[in-house]
């Protein structure tokens, strides 16, 4: 039998607040434990939750991204559980009456083709301390520096069929929020996390499988490889005519291996109502035009941009448009260069090279966007060669500097004067007379490829400077006149 | 509507409440009685009535995104019962 694979996702974003959802504690990452838990944080009696307008503010920015309906009232709940690393006894959370709406994502899929993923809602809720299991004397450890960093949950409609849509949209979100400047898209400490909810049916089919959810998926990677095996999975048990449990699954990325976490029959009935320690959160139109009027250019109207404005391929536009620092380097550049293809091979290639060996990003890069175009503007009117760009571009990396005063400085300019070139060119055939005589006796159609000799000897002896256009031209000319 | 005993144990259990055996028949009797009382409220036509959220016919108030706790470990943490390295120790917990 054919199966059609249904995923569905919820993502937990921590939003980019200096301080807590909550109270006023620092959400720095990598702080001491318990050195950023405050009273509100650790629940001590008395004490009450005042809400931070950053998160709000973040929240709707998501939402107006995501052309979602805004919660002009939204409402907070508790959702209550025993676990030690909350320490309240329940989360703060929205259910019934959430911050953002129905939405959605536009995602491309490997093909070029444009799929649309319906967002359900997302919500304003805390994040929970962490349990560190190892061994303290049979104890467990807490750290609840994170219980109360704000979080959106975004959950999406069952929209992708695959772990390919599901990654595209992951990454999607990914460049959204990071552009948003909502979240700092740390994966690896935890800043976005994925659960996936994964079934099968028979293709053809309408009525949804059952569903399993692998939490806490903290890489692209292995979210691709958690779905793989899942679907697998699951296959595998309903063609040996067994029947899929609805569970929670965790799946472990160093070892590939996933297992059961618990099964839903068993489930906490979380017992949510409105939290009577926070009053509706209500806001106004004039609230969310001027929230409407901060948002950055989007990765979407980037793209669109590039492509449009600079010709640029499909694949480059998506990769500059990622992450919106880089977006609007690139655009600068292409704009002081006057050539936007020029600008995105730079951009990504000698740009990315140097700042992926220097373990740095493009918000630190020292080469800033205006040295680069005003580099990029001397290859546009032969000033320079592409060769020796590169090396203007390493000594404006190590030292600083424009293109101008670095050619200036070094005498890097590209000698496009054809006299010069001659001169050069005529010694290096006087000094290479047996290359010359088999070049000579070669057939003509070989010929093309014994240039090649030729040229480095003629761009060694120019110090790289000579303009390589000109130089092909004249060479052949030249030892093409000595084979007649 | 009338509870089970065994509605009460898992409320019980969901709360983290250790109720002794002789102690189950009375919550049974108890808290049916105010499902009862809720079911007369829900007789009443509620159609044009909003859904209240809070008694207080106010909306939140935010707080500007400043930091204003500093670190209190030391003092927080001297009525926890254990602590190590930082940590509040608990007993083991392991999913």
């Amino acid at each position: 039998m054919e199966w059609e694979t249904v995923i569905g996702l919820e993502i937990h974003v921590q939003l980019a607040t200096k301080t807590k959802i909550f109270s006023g504690s620092s959400t720095a990452f990598g702080a001491e434990p318990n050195t950023q838990a405050c009273a509100v944080d650790l629940a001590l009696p008395g004490t009450l939750p005042v809400f931070n307008e950053n998160a709000l503010r973040m929240a709707v920015m998501f939402g107006l991204a995501i052309d979602a309906e805004i919660g002009k009232r939204s409402v907070f709940e508790r959702k209550n559980y025993f676990y030690p690393d909350l320490p309240k006894g329940y989360q703060t959370t929205q259910l019934a009456e959430p911050v953002v709406g129905r939405g959605h994502v536009d995602i491309e899929r490997a093909d070029g083709s444009t799929h649309r993923v319906r967002i359900h809602h997302a919500h304003l809720e805390e994040d929970a301390g962490k349990s560190l299991h190892e061994d303290f004397h049979g104890m467990t450890g807490i750290d609840l520096n994170r219980a109360g960093t704000p979080l959106i949950e975004i959950v999406t409609e069952p929209d992708m069929r695959s772990a390919d849509e599901a990654v595209a949209f992951a990454r999607t979100l990914h460049s959204l929020v990071t552009s948003l400047g909502i979240c700092d898209g740390n994966m690896a400490e935890g800043s976005l996390r994925f659960d996936v909810n994964v079934s099968v049916r028979p293709k053809g089919t309408e009525t949804l499988g059952t569903r399993t959810e692998t939490k806490n998926l903290n890489s692209f990677r292995f979210m691709e490889e958690a779905i793989e095996l899942e679907v697998e999975r699951q296959i595998d048990v309903l063609e040996s005519g067994g029947e899929i449990r609805q569970e929670t699954r965790l799946y472990n990325g160093d070892t590939k291996v996933a297992r059961a976490m618990r099964s839903k029959e068993e489930a906490n009935d979380y017992r949510y109502f409105p939290c009577p320690d926070l009053l509706p959160i209500v806001i106004d139109d004039a609230y969310v035009e001027a929230v409407r009027a901060t948002l950055p250019i989007l990765p979407a109207q980037w793209k669109a941009t590039f492509v449009e404005q600079y010709g640029l391929s499909d694949y480059d536009a998506s990769v500059l448009s990622s992450n919106n620092v880089q977006a609007a380097y690139f655009d600068q550049v292409a704009k002081a260069c006057g050539d936007g293809k020029l600008a995105a091979n730079w951009v990504m290639g000698e740009l990315a090279k140097h700042l992926n060996q220097h373990d740095t990003d493009i918000q630190a890069s020292p080469v800033s966007a205006e040295q680069l175009g005003g580099l990029l503007e001397r290859i546009k009117d032969n000033t320079l060669s592409g060769n020796i760009a590169k090396k203007v571009f390493e000594i404006m990396w190590q030292d600083g500097g424009s293109a101008d005063e670095i050619i200036e400085a070094k005498g890097l300019k590209q000698v496009t004067d054809s006299g010069a070139i001659e001169q050069i060119v005529d010694q290096v055939i006087a000094n290479n007379t047996k290359q010359v005589e088999q070049y000579q006796a070669a057939e003509p159609d070989k010929r093309g490829k014994m240039l090649g000799f030729f040229m480095g000897q003629v761009m060694k002896a120019s110090g790289g400077k000579a303009n390589p256009g000109a130089v092909t031209g004249i060479l052949k000319q030249k030892l093409d006149a000595l084979c007649d | 509507m009338a509870l089970e005993r065994s509605d009460v144990e898992k409320i019980a259990h969901l709360a983290r409440l250790q109720l002794r055996e002789d102690e189950v028949e009375g919550y049974t009797q108890t808290l049916s009685d105010i499902l009862a009382l809720v079911d007369q409220l829900q007789a009443a036509d509620t159609a044009d009535v909003e859904p209240m959220a809070h008694p207080l016919d106010a909306v939140q108030r935010l707080r500007a995104d400043v930091v204003s706790e500093d670190n209190q470990r030391e003092l927080l943490q001297s009525v926890a019962p254990a602590v190590e390295n930082g940590l509040f120790l608990v007993p083991k917990v392991i999913e």
